[in-house]
């Protein structure tokens, strides 16, 4: 260890470097361990522990709370989490399809720009992107309460009873969910769809008629680089949104996001919240898994 | 063994990569004051050696002596060696004049020393109407005079170029070769140059070390390199050479395209011997000796001269005689016996 | 060719009026002169003006605030040594793949999660040290813990841009350890740094789930005050505070955006 080395022009012995490194490396990683790697050990300890009358941590360790999530109650079988976790993931998948369907058009439109203007245009995206989540889902209830023209048609069309607003429902927290991630999907999307080749695409059109074939052979390759970031960056966080079911959704339609936080909010169950937080971790690390696969040889970052 | 050499020795040095020898046991003897080239194709451990002299790489084993004094486990700071970069490797957030200075200063000569020494430096170099710009201000070819100065201001006993001219265009290098050969003559340091442009190794060197495989394969003047090249890989590497294999036997050598008369008897009975393409001569009449009678097959216009290949064997000569030749002229070869080089493979 | 141009112009358009619609319609309920109902009353700047004489607003931006300053500091410090320490020494392939990994963490996994495992731990640290109760100080740790994997792929990214031999050359002209850090390496890292400072800093804005898990009654901050309210009922003094909100935000991402630029043609 008390080699010799030259580094970055310095010469000493490879001890000195070593720790020289550490004392970099140490404030930061000992913060990452203890509050983060250490808390999610625990998180997952915690996870096979259970619930005492008020609320407490009892330390009988078994697989209680994983049962219970698999639906296995005092009343016998249900679906309820179940459910709940498989619509997480539904709605996590549908909010970042939509989002990159609409992501495309965007994009080009931006990329096609004259420079000046084209920065604003990309500054008319990153500003969602940075604005606050709580602000920007409320703010739809104010595009969806009953005074305004969109509510009056839908009761028209006898989807919803006059006098009713859009939300909370469903329908309302797709809406929320997708004005929230696109902007995450757009902006990384861009980065590619601006170093993008159009030669190849007007290549394209002279072999290939159909415009799918168009997109799946000249743009999707081109763009995939930043269309993983996107998907992922958007993904992840859908599986675990709580604020806009929360808000938008109501009792009506729950995702693992609002499990977990009644956990740890007004249930007072912080073993179960723990084991729902497992359910989830897995589930996005498998869909993750699953979309890497399909794409392989990319990067995550 | 430490030489009264006024300049730089390295001796026995070794380095490894892995499994990769990427200097193996060179030993070099480098005298004051003279423009030497290390050339070899990239890979060759040519960087890597001179890396070892400026103290950013570490040899495995040997030694680094410059002026008597072994300087093999002084650190770069400690060596009076500079380097000018490939990449030139300017700091970009400091302008010229400070780019210049920075060596002095981070010596802490005083001020004004720095102010009259960066100006020398500045003038000599023909860059006096820019300190204040930034190097991304400026052009490449100014960029690598900055590298230069801000080198040769420090007074090195030994100036490195790694490649410094890899980054201009064909123009501009050939113009800056023979500058950096005025430079160094008139300064009179010893600097030592990387390359792998033969050209360039050939117009500003005093002498070259030809480098293969982590290995010094030859070592000369550039007459004695380009003149005598000792095997294949340097006569090809350095300009174009005519390759003829064949044995020697009965005071003869034995060719494909006919018996040769050579100076003395070489070293092997089975082997290679090289003529440059401008030493073979072209007749109407047989030669004395050495005459070949050959075809001409492809003739390709240089500007300056001609490269005729003839049949048999492909063999090309270049030729300044306008004479009109055509595809399918007979002629004869002259491979003068003091043309012929005889390869040691 | 042009039916396609028109299509993606129109979607395009419709998109961009989805993203800004509701955020418009905050805007325009937040001067209107009613305090119920969403039917216009006419132009009112009342609402603004009563934000500032609301302490638990006030005392909710000073939260919010110091937050995020004092976790910023925090973090850029302790991401720029962490990129530094990760960069610039030779560490051992499989030891970069690790901490690489534990860098990546808070990016791959749902920002619940970790604060979930934020409660939990400060469930426990709370039975060490009363500091550990729900607030601002918990709170602080919970940001600084995702800030500092942004920051340090924010520098690291910038450090591996500066290349080995900028540093090699500064060496080669003499310039001691010292003497490279504060001349070479910080000032050419110090865009990079406050890249990851302003990206820190947005982050503790803009974060909603790791506050709302770890706040307590007392360290309420403007994104949960929002929330709390509109749960309850939508005021138009909701509105002026987010569009206050908004309109600080925009100024950021133009000071963000002009810097990073800047930075880039540099």
């Amino acid at each position: 260890m008390n080699r010799l080395i030259i580094w970055y022009g310095e010469l000493l012995t490879q001890k000195k470097l070593i720790k020289r490194g550490a004392l970099f490396l140490t404030p930061g990683m000992l913060w990452l361990m203890i509050f983060l790697v250490l808390p999610g050990l625990i998180l997952i300890l915690v996870s096979f522990a259970g619930r005492g009358a008020y609320g407490e941590l009892v330390w009988d360790f078994g697989l209680a709370n994983y049962k219970r999530l698999a639906g296995y109650g005092i009343f016998g079988w249900t679906a309820d989490y179940i459910v709940i976790l498989l619509r997480s993931v539904w709605v996590a998948f549908v909010t970042t399809g939509l989002a990159v369907v609409l992501s495309y058009p965007l994009c080009f439109f931006i990329a096609r720009k004259p420079e000046r203007s084209r920065y604003m245009w990309l500054m008319m995206v990153i500003i969602p992107f940075w604005t606050n989540m709580v602000i920007r889902t409320y703010s739809w209830f104010l595009i969806l309460a009953p005074e305004l023209p969109f509510a009056k048609l839908a009761a028209c069309f006898k989807i919803i009873s006059p006098g009713m607003g859009l939300y909370p429902s469903a329908f309302a927290v797709y809406l929320g969910m997708i004005s929230m991630f696109l902007p995450f999907v757009a902006l990384p999307l861009f980065s590619s769809v601006e170093r993008m080749d159009w030669t190849l695409v007007e290549a394209a059109q002279d072999l290939y008629s159909s415009n799918i074939r168009i997109f799946m052979h000249a743009i999707l390759p081109q763009t995939l680089p930043g269309l993983s970031v996107g998907v992922i960056l958007t993904f992840v966080p859908a599986m675990g949104m709580f604020v806009v079911p929360d808000l938008l959704g109501g009792a009506k339609y729950m995702l693992v996001g609002n499990l977990i936080q009644q956990q740890f909010g007004a249930s007072r169950d912080w073993a179960f919240g723990a084991a729902i937080s497992m359910g989830l971790m897995v589930l996005t690390m498998f869909s993750l898994y699953l979309y890497r696969r399909k794409n392989k040889g990319m990067d995550l970052l | 063994m430490i030489t009264d050499n006024k300049g730089l020795s390295l001796q026995g040095i070794n380095k490894t990569y892995g499994k990769v020898n990427a200097v193996k046991d060179v030993t070099l003897d480098i005298n004051s004051g003279e423009f030497f080239t290390l050339l070899g194709p990239s890979g060759c451990g040519k960087t890597t050696l001179l890396r070892m002299i400026a103290g950013l790489e570490l040899q495995d084993s040997g030694s680094v002596i410059l002026e008597g004094q072994d300087i093999t486990r002084l650190p770069a700071i400690k060596r009076q060696i500079n380097t000018v970069f490939q990449s030139y490797a300017l700091f970009p957030h400091l302008n010229i004049f400070e780019n210049i200075a920075f060596g002095l200063r981070s010596r802490k000569v005083p001020e004004k020393e720095v102010q009259t020494r960066v100006q020398e430096a500045l003038d000599m170099l023909e860059l006096g109407t820019m300190p204040n710009r930034y190097p991304h201000q400026l052009s490449g070819g100014q960029n690598q005079r900055v590298a230069l100065a801000r080198a040769l201001v420090n007074e090195p006993k030994v100036l490195l170029l790694d490649e410094p001219m890899s980054a201009l265009d064909a123009k501009l290098r050939a113009q800056v070769q023979v500058e950096l050969r005025r430079l160094q003559q008139k300064l009179g340091h010893t600097f030592i140059l990387v390359t792998h442009d033969q050209d360039e190794a050939l117009v500003v060197s005093d002498r070259i070390a030809v480098m293969k495989d982590g290995q010094i394969i030859q070592f000369g003047t550039p007459e004695e390199v380009y003149d005598l090249p000792k095997n294949r890989f340097i006569a090809q590497f350095l300009g174009a050479a005519n390759l003829l294999a064949g044995r020697f036997h009965d005071g003869m050598f034995h060719t494909d395209i006919g018996p040769l008369e050579l100076e003395g008897p070489p070293p092997w009975e089975r082997g290679v011997i090289a003529i440059r393409p401008e030493w073979i001569k072209l007749s109407d009449t047989k030669p004395e000796k050495n005459g070949i009678k050959a075809k001409v097959s492809e003739i390709i216009y240089r500007g300056t001269n001609l490269d005729i290949w003839f049949e048999p064997g492909a063999i090309r000569v270049r030729s300044s005689t306008y004479k009109n030749f055509k595809i399918g002229d007979e002629l004869w070869l002259d491979l003068a016996a003091e043309e012929l080089v005889v390869l040691n493979e | 060719m042009k039916k396609i141009n028109l299509l993606v112009n129109t979607m395009a358009f419709g998109t961009m009026g989805f993203l800004y619609l509701p955020l418009m319609a905050v805007a325009f309920f937040s001067v209107n002169n009613t305090k119920y109902g969403l039917s216009w009353k006419g132009f009112t700047l009342d609402w603004y003006i009563k934000l500032f004489h609301n302490e638990v607003i006030l005392q909710a931006a000073w939260n919010t605030l110091v937050l995020a300053v004092v976790s910023t500091l925090i973090s850029t410090a302790l991401g720029t040594a962490l990129a530094i320490g990760m960069d610039r020494f030779p560490w051992p392939k499989k030891m970069n793949t690790a901490l690489d990994l534990i860098l990546h963490l808070p990016v791959i996994i749902p920002d619940i999660i970790l604060a979930a495992a934020l409660v939990v731990a400060f469930g426990f640290l709370r039975q060490v040290s009363s500091l550990f109760e729900p607030g601002l100080f918990s709170m602080i740790i919970g940001h600084i813990t995702f800030q500092v994997a942004f920051v340090a792929l924010v520098v690291r990214s910038r450090l591996i841009s500066i290349g080995k031999d900028i540093e090699e050359a500064a060496r080669d002209l003499y310039a001691s350890t010292s003497y490279l850090l504060w001349k070479i390496t910080l000032p050419l890292l110090m865009p990079g740094i406050i890249a990851g400072a302003m990206l820190a800093f947005t982050l503790s804005l803009d974060d909603f789930v790791i506050s709302f898990f770890t706040a307590g009654p007392e360290s309420v901050t403007l994104p949960l005050f929002i929330f709390a309210a509109v749960r309850r009922v939508v005021t138009p003094q909701i509105h002026a505070l987010s569009t206050l909100v908004l309109f600080v935000t925009i100024i950021l991402v133009f000071v963000m955006e002009r810097f990073t630029r800047k930075l880039n043609t540099k």
